[in-house]
């Protein structure tokens, strides 16, 4: 009542005039990073890319496509960029759109430029994908380790688990019964853990529920070792080692690339919660009795969201690089697809006689590769307040 | 400070334990089996199969097999499954040749990014401190196998002269001088190549650090008092930006191991990325294990390493 007094009364308008006029956040935001030349000109590329994936995906799809990717013509096979189609030896079915190659032919007479369009929804959707799930997984441990971390694991939910774990790994062997009995066992634990939640470990005489009630080390420890346990792989070899035991499909590599590059995210995170969790706003939200779901993601994670969206803009760029090594080595997505990482390695064995075939592929992931990691530095430079120049 | 490194120890060697038993699981409830490598070999009978599965543990349950092989791992017996090689020897040769491309891309990388990165960050937002990021991005955007290849175009249609492979293969007739450069021309363009991503991460972060100092009061405090900017730059600032990067010393550690995969097989070097692959192709178990289980180690001992180095240098941090 009192407040809409005043903002009502004469002698504040003016006050309210004399400050700096209002922007929104997106608007300090623009403001800020319209000053990057190069983060914009990542950000135009970006969406360009992103809108050239779409049309390569509907016009290189289905059963007549406009860009044919996979129309084999040997005898125009080799042909330089922008050749015009030998009309005499091509079925009418077989003419490139616009009558000419516009980026040349392959060694079996295939549009590259058909074959780049279907390749840029394959960059594409490995990218994002691989980087949703590597950031979803990340976000979920690394807000867990922050927000939960103080709490403690005690010794009977490292009972349930193992028993949990050893009932899979027996049905996992053909052992039934013996599957089945712990995976019982197990459930029972979880349960008897999950009824005596609310007890408190308070100095007890001692006996057999107090020593299953041992604190053994709190969730932050627990999934702070993980990182480290993934930080211990050789990322690009273990990467290589499962897309190559597994049955190679794409989706087999965007889960590979997610699950093998959640670290840094989950560090971030855990890093922001540590900090936010201790400030008067979560206090004062926690003290109005609010869920802590809807405390972690209504009030925390908008602040946190930041250095995670910078790393997942710069995680696509190396997830695109990653698939490229991929098909490069011939572990990519399966042949009669085309990516920009096979397009070159095929290409590669007419490196001095058809250059076009190694110079396009590379250019391209060149391009999108460094818009990403231009834009992703910019997004850091206006996000992050200690960067920012002062003018 | 004797319990730190106790602790730190137990801590890394409770990591190792795990990581071992993951990779372990990963390579073994990975669908097919190295004894189905090869189906259609008339020489693969059935009764082949199973002397191999047999001699090899393969046979057995998980747990068993996962004692099996790192018993054999820790007393130096593993054998490769392809050729019956001992693996520690088979890493060894490898890593022998791996060692002069790391040595060089280490030293170019350090003897680059330096200068790079302080120029930058004294001319901060002039044309060089400009250029220098953009190459910088260039550089880390480039795919590894792209770039190599319109190095190998530039320099075999420029120079003349071969670069893949560790040597050009016949020579042995050749001079002394004549043999040193052709070895050093096959080391230089992967060794470029393996310092590529390394120069340009690092020249960044060489000027981020610088940056951070120049901005301090005590900087501010010697230009104020009339020093030339030499000495400001170079005594004061440089010193104690330095501090960060001793201990990356430790961190490069895992490098010796890692062997870029794509850089090797297109330059056909015989070296430990190399092997690793072929090991993958060929369903090698043990060299796979051991690779990775080698690896761990490094990574595990670079951060033991720089946490040392930290104390070493840094007055700031006491135990």
């Amino acid at each position: 009542m009192i407040t809409a007094d005043i903002s009502q009364s004469d002698n504040v308008v003016p006050l309210d005039k004399a400050m700096a006029p209002k922007r929104t956040r997106l608007q300090e935001f623009w403001f800020l990073f319209r000053r990057n030349k190069l983060a914009i000109l990542g950000m135009i590329i970006f969406f360009f890319f992103f809108f050239i994936a779409l049309i390569g995906l509907l016009l290189t799809a289905g059963r007549h496509p406009v860009f044919d990717p996979a129309l084999i013509r040997l005898q125009e096979k080799l042909r330089p960029p922008l050749a015009e189609p030998n009309l005499e030896t091509l079925l009418p079915d077989e003419v490139p759109a616009f009558g000419v190659y516009l980026f040349g032919t392959d060694d079996l007479g295939r549009d590259v430029f058909a074959r780049m369009l279907q390749g840029a929804w394959v960059s594409l959707t490995v990218g994002f994908v691989a980087v949703g799930i590597s950031v979803l997984l990340g976000i979920f441990m690394g807000g867990i380790a922050g927000y939960y971390g103080q709490h403690q694991v005690r010794l009977d939910h490292i009972l349930a688990i193992g028993l949990v774990f050893l009932g899979a790994a027996f049905l996992a062997m053909d052992n039934i019964l013996f599957g089945f009995m712990f995976l019982f066992l197990g459930v029972c634990c979880a349960l008897y853990c999950l009824s005596r939640r609310k007890t408190s470990v308070r100095r007890a005489p001692f006996n057999r529920e107090h020593l299953l009630g041992t604190n053994v080390f709190s969730i932050d420890t627990l999934i702070m070792r993980i990182v480290d346990i993934m930080l211990c792989f050789p990322s690009f070899f273990l990467i290589l080692t499962v897309v190559a035991l597994l049955p190679a499909s794409i989706y087999n590599i965007m889960i590979v690339i997610g699950l093998t590059s959640w670290m840094g995210t989950t560090r971030f995170v855990r890093a922001e919660f540590l900090s936010l969790r201790e400030q008067d706003f979560v206090m004062a939200v926690r003290a109005l009795g609010v869920g802590n779901f809807r405390i972690i993601f209504r009030h925390m994670m908008p602040n946190a969201i930041g250095p995670v969206l910078v790393s997942a803009t710069i995680g696509i760029a190396t997830a695109i690089l990653t698939e490229a090594g991929l098909s490069f080595l011939g572990f990519g997505v399966p042949p009669p697809h085309a990516t920009w990482g096979n397009i070159l390695s095929d290409g590669k064995n007419f490196i001095f006689d058809a250059p076009w075939l190694t110079f396009i592929p590379g250019v391209a992931i060149l391009i999108v590769v460094l818009s990403f990691n231009l834009f992703g530095e910019g997004l850091r430079d206006v996000l992050n307040p200690k960067l920012r120049e002062r003018s | 400070m004797l319990s730190f490194f106790g602790r730190s120890i137990v801590q890394k060697i409770v990591t190792l334990f795990f990581v071992s038993i993951i990779s372990f699981l990963i390579i073994h409830l990975a669908p097919g089996e190295p004894s189905q490598i090869d189906p259609l070999n008339p020489k693969f009978t059935f009764e082949m199969v199973e002397r191999f599965r047999k001699e090899f543990h393969l046979d057995k349950p998980l747990h068993i097999q996962y004692l099996y092989f790192y018993r054999d791992l820790f007393t130096g017996k593993t054998v490769s499954w392809k050729d019956n090689q001992s693996v520690v020897q088979k890493i060894w040769d490898r890593f022998l040749n791996s060692l002069p491309l790391f040595i060089v891309g280490t030293i170019l990388t350090w003897t680059i990014s330096f200068p790079i990165g302080i120029r930058s960050a004294i001319f901060r937002g002039r044309f060089f401190d400009r250029s220098a990021t953009f190459f910088s991005y260039l550089l880390i955007s480039i795919p590894g196998f792209f770039f190599a290849y319109i190095l190998i175009i530039f320099v075999v249609t420029r120079f003349h002269v071969p670069v893949i492979g560790m040597e050009t293969f016949g020579l042995g007739e050749a001079s002394m001088p004549h043999v040193i450069m052709d070895r050093i021309w096959h080391l230089f363009l992967p060794s470029v190549l393996g310092a590529t991503g390394g120069i340009a991460v690092l020249s960044r972060y060489v000027r981020s650090q610088m940056l951070e100092v120049e901005g301090q009061d005590y900087v501010r405090t010697a230009k104020a008092k009339g020093l030339p900017s030499e000495q400001v730059h170079y005594k004061h600032a440089l010193r104690n930006a330095l501090l960060p990067f001793v201990t990356m010393f430790g961190l490069i550690l895992p490098g010796l191991i890692g062997g870029s995969v794509i850089i090797e097989s297109i330059f056909s070097w015989p070296g430990m990325g190399r092997m690793a692959y072929e090991a993958i192709l060929a369903r090698d178990y043990p060299v796979i294990l051991t690779v990775n289980f080698v690896s761990a180690v490094l990574v595990l001992a670079g951060t033991f390493i720089s946490d040392l180095l930290y104390l070493l240098v840094d007055p700031r941090i006491r135990l």
